[in-house]
């Protein structure tokens, strides 16, 4: 009765040290953000209802989406590299595949009309900067404009395949993968680096490499981090939230928001733990088996104690 | 030379070359503990175990990790954290022992100064103790420059900074401890050497002091009371177990000692498993980036009492803070001055200055995590004058206590 008092004393003690050093102190150090479903409550809402072959022709049409973007789902692949992509853009423009599974509709609609808007880079792209979004806003094909982009969004949706058809590396890909390299995972913002037999063919790969984060590093003004690491020195929380808008949890970042919906976040998430924490599984699995042995354990010393311990009292 | 006959049996044949029965005798049959003991006894060999599974665990992490400020990260979270079949399972493994081992240690430590078991003949076990503690400091410090992230980074810079001492500017001494300027390849070098060798032959070393100081005064007991071990001795061996106030090293104190080893386990493994995040600052996991200073900088958080008696008061006097909270403890033995080696229960003062220490540790702990702004800051000046008081007051305190 005596030992589980002091037990109990020791055991009170250390929870609340816990308490105060863990909990309690990165709630005071750290910005608590709630997520908010990726809802993108401040975007409007759809009205109207798209037709995908109407889209088709504004996506496909000259001077249109096409005219920058590859959509590999449809047959057009893309005119440029993503080194020559990134001297005029910037940052290699997406693949517009799978971005109908991926990405909110409502963000994708503001996005096609507003790009800095929708994806909250506005303080970057001031009329003072003299700098514009280098993807330019659609002001319309003659008719009403937002039917317009409600076809251009079904259109996308029509093509992409079900969100859980998508690879969580393809979703990386399409939502972070040109910007973000994951060397663990052997990926590069130009794509999944390769095994390369001859030397001479890894710096031509290397030197495509260097060109495109120059490119990048001008773009943001400073080159994004290696995502690696970032499940276990970010955290699921705080990366989903991120993706949700960056701004509320570094004002002023020049990432854009991400604008993926809940299952694309997922996705992304999922790719990050690959990457980070490959061996969460077999962690609880080993887990529970070294429970189960130390239960053995613990019984089989408590039954020798008792044993020894009937002589000495 | 001694003579040898011709052996009867392998056991024969060791014993007459290494005496193995006499060692048996001397370090476990007859080695007597006092009967009347809590769990909290079993702290040493728990310690002793968490020793031993750092250092298991330390070697298989030797055998992939790479000392070198370009690979050391990569080699850690990639090449020990993916390739290598449970390489996951030995870093978690070792980088939670090595905080839970600071947890035991505390608990350790304020036992014998609950006890009063560092007095009358135990001063060199207490001392030894704190040598230990000294030693697994400058270990966990070591170890933590290994992975080579932020935290890493900046603590190896904050820390060796404090040898300049302050308006001294002794920067030559601080270039000197980390081979350049700032933290780079020599500084990893030379704490990867001090963390796999220097530090843990000084711990042997030290154990063995340690255990060794325990012979002569024999372990304390519950209520403190002075045991003839001679006499008792005489009773266990004479099959009086039960009246007998001694028990033998191996198996009667041994077999309680496994089974809180056991129940300390299962905490351990729980931690391992499903909650390493306390000791595994999130920080870290960013590789060691000079050209960027992490928003808040603060150490493990079995450091954080003495990081705070630092923070709070300006550079000078708070650098003496810091190294009169580094020796107090040291010196404990000398500043009681009551002769009572009794539980803290029946000391009168001394037992309210034990509860204030206890707590006063606990929120400087808390206060050293915080961000020094407001009240926190405030908080933790108060607690650090309260740490400095509190040691002040002690020979006074048990100075005037009486003898029970």
């Amino acid at each position: 009765m005596k030992e589980l008092k002091i037990l109990a004393i020791v055991v009170f003690f250390t929870l609340v040290t816990y308490w105060l050093v863990e909990p309690f102190a990165h709630s005071q150090m750290h910005k608590h953000v709630e997520s908010e479903g990726f809802t993108y409550k401040d975007l409007p809402a759809l009205t109207k209802k798209g037709d995908a072959a109407r889209g088709q022709e504004l996506v496909m049409g000259a001077g249109a989406c096409v005219g920058c973007h590859s959509i590999e789902a449809a047959g057009m692949p893309a005119a440029m590299d993503p080194v020559t992509n990134s001297a005029s853009y910037g940052v290699n423009p997406p693949d517009l595949s799978n971005v109908g599974a991926l990405y909110d509709a409502k963000f994708l609609a503001a996005l096609i009309k507003n790009p800095a808007h929708a994806l909250k880079v506005e303080h970057k792209f001031t009329p003072e900067s003299g700098k514009m979004h280098p993807m330019p806003g659609f002001y319309g094909a003659g008719g009403d404009i937002d039917q317009e982009v409600a076809d251009m969004v079904a259109y996308l949706q029509s093509i992409a395949p079900k969100v859980d058809e998508i690879t969580p590396a393809q979703a990386f890909e399409t939502a972070c993968g040109r910007c973000h390299a994951v060397r663990y995972e052997k990926w590069t913002q130009i794509g999944e680096k390769p095994s390369f037999k001859k030397k001479r063919d890894e710096l031509v790969f290397e030197t495509k490499l260097e060109d495109y984060k120059a490119n990048l590093t001008n773009y943001m003004g400073k080159l994004p981090p290696d995502l690696s690491m970032y499940i276990r020195s970010r955290g699921e929380h705080y990366l989903s939230t991120f993706m949700e808008n960056p701004q509320n949890l570094l004002p002023g970042t020049a990432m854009p928001r991400v604008g993926v919906n809940a299952e694309g976040a997922e996705k992304v998430i999922e790719y990050l733990e690959d990457a980070g924490d490959p061996k969460r599984a077999e962690r609880d699995s080993v887990g529970v088996k070294v429970m189960i042995y130390l239960l053995v354990f613990a019984a089989a010393a408590y039954l020798w104690k008792k044993e020894i311990w009937k002589d000495l009292h | 030379m001694a003579h040898f006959t011709k052996a009867t049996s392998v056991h024969d044949w060791l014993d007459q070359r290494l005496a193995i029965d006499t060692l048996r005798r001397v370090l476990a049959k007859e080695y007597w503990i006092p009967k009347n003991i809590n769990f909290l006894w079993a702290m040493g060999m728990v310690l002793a175990f968490t020793f031993g599974i750092l250092l298991v665990s330390g070697i298989f992490l030797l055998m992939y990790y790479q000392p070198n400020v370009n690979l050391a990260f990569d080699s850690v979270n990639y090449t020990i954290m993916r390739e290598v079949e449970f390489g996951w399972l030995w870093r978690h493994v070792h980088a939670v022992a090595a905080s839970v081992v600071f947890l035991i240690i505390y608990i350790h430590m304020l036992t014998g100064i609950y006890y009063g078991s560092y007095k009358k003949g135990r001063e060199m076990i207490w001392i030894s103790g704190m040598l230990l503690f000294v030693a697994f400091s400058a270990e966990a410090f070591s170890g933590y420059m290994l992975p080579w992230g932020q935290m890493s980074y900046w603590a190896g810079m904050v820390i060796t900074n404090l040898f300049s001492l302050g308006s001294l500017e002794f920067n030559g001494l601080v270039e000197w401890i980390r081979g350049d300027y700032v933290p780079g390849q020599a500084f990893l070098d030379r704490f990867f050497m001090l963390h796999v060798l220097l530090i843990p032959l000084a711990i042997l070393a030290l154990i063995g002091l340690h255990f060794g100081a325990l012979r002569i005064p024999h372990v304390n007991n519950q209520d403190g009371e002075e045991i003839d071990f001679e006499e008792e001795a005489a009773k266990y061996k004479a099959g009086r177990k039960r009246e007998s106030k001694v028990i033998a090293f191996a198996n009667d104190f041994l077999s309680k000692d496994m089974f809180v080893v056991s129940i300390f386990l299962l905490f351990f493994f729980y931690l391992v498993f499903w909650h390493y995040g306390f000791a595994m600052d999130p920080i870290n996991f960013d590789p060691a980036d000079g050209l960027k200073t992490p928003p808040h900088i603060y150490p493990e958080w079995y450091f954080l009492w003495s990081y705070e008696i630092l923070r709070p008061f300006p550079k000078d006097p708070g650098l003496i803070a810091f190294g009169f909270a580094q020796v107090i403890f040291f010196l404990l033995p000398f500043l009681d001055k009551s002769p009572n080696a009794v539980p803290a229960s029946r000391r009168g003062i001394f037992f309210w200055w034990f509860w204030a220490l206890v707590i006063d540790m606990i929120v400087l702990t808390a206060m050293g995590k915080l961000p020094p702004q407001g009240i926190y800051s405030t908080i933790g000046l108060v607690a650090a004058v309260a740490f400095i008081g509190l040691w002040i007051a002690l020979p006074f305190i048990t100075k005037m206590e009486k003898k029970v």
